[in-house]
């Protein structure tokens, strides 16, 4: 009662006692309302999106394999100096362990793991466990290392170390070839090899080759389908969509076929002699181009579209009353109005190309490959889970990075319209 | 001589024609001359012409026939960024992606005016149009009145010789136009421009214009200054189109020179002033101005008198409306001052209306 007579009241500028509470209260079933709405898409964005991203970005450090199989030899290990061979008991815990570990496929993990550290690992432990007895009456350093003399140097064991905490750096230094040297400082690996930095190099040195031919091709036919008359740019519109209706993998197979040293573009240039002999357009870095810009095109003609769109004629007309040439009234005054949809498809095709993998699979060489390419070769060839996720942190990184600058730069753009 | 070089027009359009589909002419046969200095409004409603006229003259449209001459410089051929006009466009056309400042220096940038002397002219152009301090500011952080003086200021600042306004007003509200309206009328004056401004709102040519073109069909119906437009119509749609006006439709009886007898409703008979081409026994339009007819006239003496009967009183704050029926017209209003008004009147009541032989006109049959 008494802070709705308040309410009548015309200062409004002093506090009425309750009156948050009110708002609260009337907007609490709206606020409800609208969370129910979105609920099945933020459960669906959790389950599909949030939680393997996180377990991928997780992966890159994880490093639980030896710690899981042997919990005590990791334990025992991490206290260890690292100078002399360690003690019995480590001796004695990992020979137990070691033998435990047949069962429930924990050898073929620690394996795998260790292998990453020195690639003779694996046979090491498998030769180890053949004639590893269930008792013995000597130590157990003695029993191994009569087994096998590389239980006594310590390098065996400094690798074992290595791979004892539950996380490392190793895949995300790796991925760009990087490494911890013996004293744990980050070196370079050697130069033969380096892989990933050049990959990752190409990688976006291809993305932005593809985005700048999109820009090129795309802006003047954004242009002409936003000026020309509604039937004929919807047709044209037609046209620019067509590409969606065709699967990726049968649009890349189409480009071999025509591009290949028999196919149709090669055959047609000879028939009319302009060329001798077949040109190589396929399955080199031509060819990983000539596909991905036909792919990406559309979606730098979408955004640069829907924002020419918007910019009225009359603009440029203005400018050519104030004197301005035709063409610098269109690069001073038209151009700079459709930054912001330059500005979003860029970033759309940059993104979407730093990630590609089919085509350049199949239209490049082998020095076209992504790093997705290798993304994939870690996760389904060698089942090197690490690397995969390493890899692939990067390239979210590079993705979000640019999504910043894109967020900055549309930000601006909104300032200037309000 | 010298006469004749200063009666040249500045501004002329010689036999003009245009045609967007070749088969309909949207202008037809346009001779038109504006002289230095002049105030000159083309005036229409939508779809009259008005509008391509002054697009032919920016440039943007080109004549299908006839000439257009600015000065000696004949335009037909002559792209628009060299003719040197100044233009304010329907919605300002300010360039979002620049502030104030610089799209008052765009025009002098394009003349390659050096950039003091350009700092110099824009500074003195804000002042003018009192916005000094909003200079570092983007259009769209102005008023709608803010907006409009830029864009006036924009198609001044490079001392255009003519400047050109294409319904620059019409997106603002009734009374900033108005005031914007003696704004654009006192900056003509002080700075001696000529203007060409298009509008489809008759107060607003009548308010700004020292001539008033009134377009329809392509034709240009009657160019006169604002006063003759609206006491001596040229014709029916100028009458109707210019002001408030009352139309009975009748036959001419007879003609002397300049005035007539014509015949209208049920046996009623007025005096009335002959329009052109008019000869007895044509249809006529008449066509009185609701103030130039008076309420209880007979101790007027006036030489037209009929009875009529009053439906409706709209009140208009400084005057009324009367709404009568005369003649079997239902929609034959009288403009009465509140103070000059007979309380005892009301709705149903037998009245008497009369008008001057000077008042009234014999116009083409529409």
């Amino acid at each position: 009662m008494t802070s709705a007579l308040a309410m009548s009241q015309p200062a409004i500028s002093e506090k009425v006692p309750g009156l948050k509470a009110q708002l609260r209260r009337a907007e609490r079933l709206r606020k409800l309302k609208a969370i129910a709405l979105v609920a099945p898409l933020a459960i669906f964005l959790v389950i599909a999106f949030v939680i393997p991203i996180s377990n991928m970005l997780w992966r890159s450090v994880d490093n639980s394999e030896v710690m899981q199989v042997m919990p005590e030899t990791a334990r025992l290990l991490t206290e260890w100096d690292g100078k002399d061979l360690p003690s019995e008991a480590v001796f004695s815990v990992f020979a137990q362990e070691l033998r435990d570990s047949r069962t429930g496929g924990g050898l073929g993990r620690i394996g795998r793991r260790l292998n990453y550290e020195d690639p003779t690992f694996r046979t090491l432990l498998t030769q180890t466990l053949r004639t590893l007895p269930a008792t013995t009456e000597k130590t157990w350093s003695e029993t191994l290392q009569s087994i096998h003399p590389r239980w006594s140097e310590t390098d065996t064991w400094l690798a074992l170390q290595r791979a004892a905490p539950a996380t490392t750096d190793r895949y995300l230094l790796a991925a760009l070839d990087l490494q911890r040297g013996s004293d744990g400082s980050i070196e370079r690996i050697d130069e033969n090899q380096r892989v990933y930095q050049q990959v990752f190099v190409r990688t976006l040195v291809i993305a932005g080759g593809v985005t700048l031919i999109c820009l090129l091709m795309g802006f003047p036919l954004a242009y002409l389908l936003a000026t020309l008359p509604t039937s004929q740019s919807n047709l044209l519109m037609i046209f620019v969509l067509l590409p969606f209706w065709t699967s990726l993998l049968v649009r890349t197979a189409a480009w071999i076929v025509l591009l290949q040293s028999g196919g149709l573009v090669n055959t047609t240039l000879m028939t009319l002699g302009l060329i001798e002999s077949p040109l190589q357009l396929v399955f080199n870095r031509i060819g990983v181009f000539f596909a991905m810009v036909h792919i990406l095109l559309p979606f730098m003609i979408l955004p640069l579209y829907s924002v020419m769109k918007g910019i009225s004629p009359v603009y440029q007309r203005a400018a050519t009353s104030l004197g301005a040439h035709p063409f610098a009234a269109f690069w001073q005054i038209y151009v700079p109005q459709t930054l912001s949809g330059v500005a979003a498809g860029t970033i759309l095709v940059f993104i979407m190309a730093i990630g590609y993998y089919i085509t350049p699979a199949l239209v490049g060489g082998p020095s076209d490959q992504m790093v997705s390419y290798f993304v994939a070769y870690y996760t389904n060839t060698t089942n090197n889970w690490g690397m995969a996720a390493a890899l692939g942190t990067f390239l979210l990184i590079a993705t979000l990075l640019l999504y910043l600058v894109y967020h900055k730069l549309v930000n601006q753009k909104q300032l200037i319209r309000n | 001589m010298q006469l004749t070089t200063e009666m040249e027009p500045l501004v002329r359009f010689s036999g003009v024609q245009k045609t967007y589909d070749g088969e309909h002419l949207v202008v037809k046969d346009l001779n038109l001359n504006i002289q230095k200095g002049e105030f000159v409004t083309l005036l229409g409603p939508s779809g009259s012409g008005k509008t391509t006229c002054l697009m032919m003259l920016a440039g943007f449209e080109t004549p299908t026939s006839g000439d257009i001459f600015l000065g000696q410089e004949r335009l037909n051929t002559l792209p628009p960024h060299k003719r040197n006009i100044g233009m304010v466009f329907q919605n300002y056309a300010l360039f979002p992606h620049m502030s104030v400042e610089e799209n008052l220096l765009y025009p002098l940038k394009t003349r390659k005016i050096s950039k003091a002397i350009a700092k110099e002219k824009v500074d003195k152009i804000l002042s003018k149009i009192k916005l000094k301090e909003f200079a570092h500011r983007r259009p769209s952080q102005l008023s709608g009145g803010q907006q409009q003086r830029v864009a006036l200021a924009r198609a001044l600042v490079f001392e255009p010789q003519l400047v050109l306004m294409d319904e620059p007003l019409g997106a603002l509200d009734k009374q900033l136009r108005e005031h914007m309206q003696l704004e654009i009328k006192h900056l003509h004056e002080q700075l001696g421009l000529t203007v060409v401004f298009v509008t489809h709102d008759q107060s607003e040519a009548l308010t700004m214009s020292d001539r008033v073109a009134v377009f329809n069909d392509g034709v240009i119906q009657q160019i006169d200054t604002p006063h003759n437009l609206y006491e001596y119509p040229a014709n029916s749609f100028v009458a109707q189109f210019i002001g408030e006006n009352n139309t009975l439709p009748g036959k001419i009886q007879s003609k002397e020179q300049n005035t007539c007898q014509v015949s209208f409703g049920d046996g009623f008979t007025t005096r009335a002033l002959a329009g052109k081409n008019l000869n007895s026994g044509d249809k006529t339009q008449l066509s009185i101005r609701p103030e130039r007819v008076r309420l209880n006239s007979g101790h007027l003496n006036l030489e037209n008198q009929f009875n009529a009967t009053l439906h409706e009183f709209i009140y208009l704050g400084d005057h009324l409306r009367l709404r009568c029926e005369l003649a079997g017209n239902d929609q034959f209003y009288v403009k009465v001052p509140v103070n000059e008004l007979c309380p005892n009147l009301k709705a149903g009541d037998r009245i008497q209306l009369g008008w001057s032989d000077q008042d009234v006109r014999a116009l083409d049959y529409l």
